[in-house]
């Protein structure tokens, strides 16, 4: 939430590459390696030319709305210590039932052989993005 | 889970709770469609985090880590779309990102 929208997109392939971190610590490094080419990687690049192409607020805007927001927002640090102390008192108890660890220990395994309807959705929600793409682009062409 | 497992992984839960607030915040707080688009990835983050730390508490690390590519893949067409939207925001409002100039929907 910084004032530059450029340098919030940075501050956000940052936090890309600091998971990417905690992911290898965390022995998944089949997970990190897409969280660093895709999100901290093509995602950036996606958020950097789209800031690109859009026209900056100029400072005494970006002042102007900072004040405004703090007008409008300053009983929100009381929400969140609030609904912190609320869930520390709940003392929520989780059951995970889960299958043994041994069926799955190739991620490639899990992958292609263990999820063939989730692969159906992905494919589906694929195609459907290439098209949402393609219509947004075409109606701007047309005007 | 236990005491114990939230000791020993506390930096870990921090850092998840720590991501969901500013995201939230992010969307809350700002009016520029792109700043909400960042907002809506720090909390696909804090998802992502947490379900790392599940397989690894729970040793479940294949199951996880499909799961989070699958979540990537997810996030990399949405995000697509939306900056698609997002363009088509700002050549419709004449230069303006303002989720307010947003409301007519007309046409």
């Amino acid at each position: 939430m910084t004032r530059s929208l450029l340098r919030s997109a940075i501050g956000l392939a940052s936090v890309s590459a600091a998971l990417t971190i905690i992911m290898f610590r965390l022995r998944s490094p089949v997970a990190a390696v897409f969280e660093l080419s895709v999100c901290s990687g093509f995602i950036s690049v996606l958020f950097v030319t789209a800031i690109s192409l859009t026209n900056p607020l100029t400072r005494s805007e970006i002042m102007e709305r900072m004040k405004d927001r703090l007008n409008r927002f300053w009983y929100l640090p009381l929400i969140v210590a609030a609904a912190g102390l609320a869930l520390s008192l709940m003392n929520v108890e989780i059951f995970l039932r889960l299958p043994p660890a041994e069926a799955e220990r190739d991620v490639r395994n899990v992958l292609w052989n263990m999820r063939q309807l989730d692969l159906l959705g992905h494919i589906i929600l694929l195609i459907l993005g290439s098209f949402g793409v393609a219509v947004l682009f075409k109606k701007q062409r047309d005007k | 889970m236990t005491l114990e497992t939230l000791i020993r992984f506390w930096p870990f839960f921090i850092s998840v709770v720590m991501l969901f607030i500013i995201g939230l915040y992010c969307m809350l707080v700002t009016y520029n469609t792109i700043r909400v688009l960042i907002g809506i990835e720090l909390l696909i983050k804090a998802a992502t985090l947490l379900i790392i730390i599940a397989g690894y508490i729970t040793n479940h690390l294949a199951l996880t880590q499909s799961l989070v590519i699958t979540m990537i893949v997810i996030e990399v067409i949405f995000i697509t779309v939306a900056m698609g939207i997002v363009m088509g925001i700002f050549a419709h409002n004449k230069g303006s990102l303002d989720v307010r100039d947003t409301r007519n929907l007309k046409g």
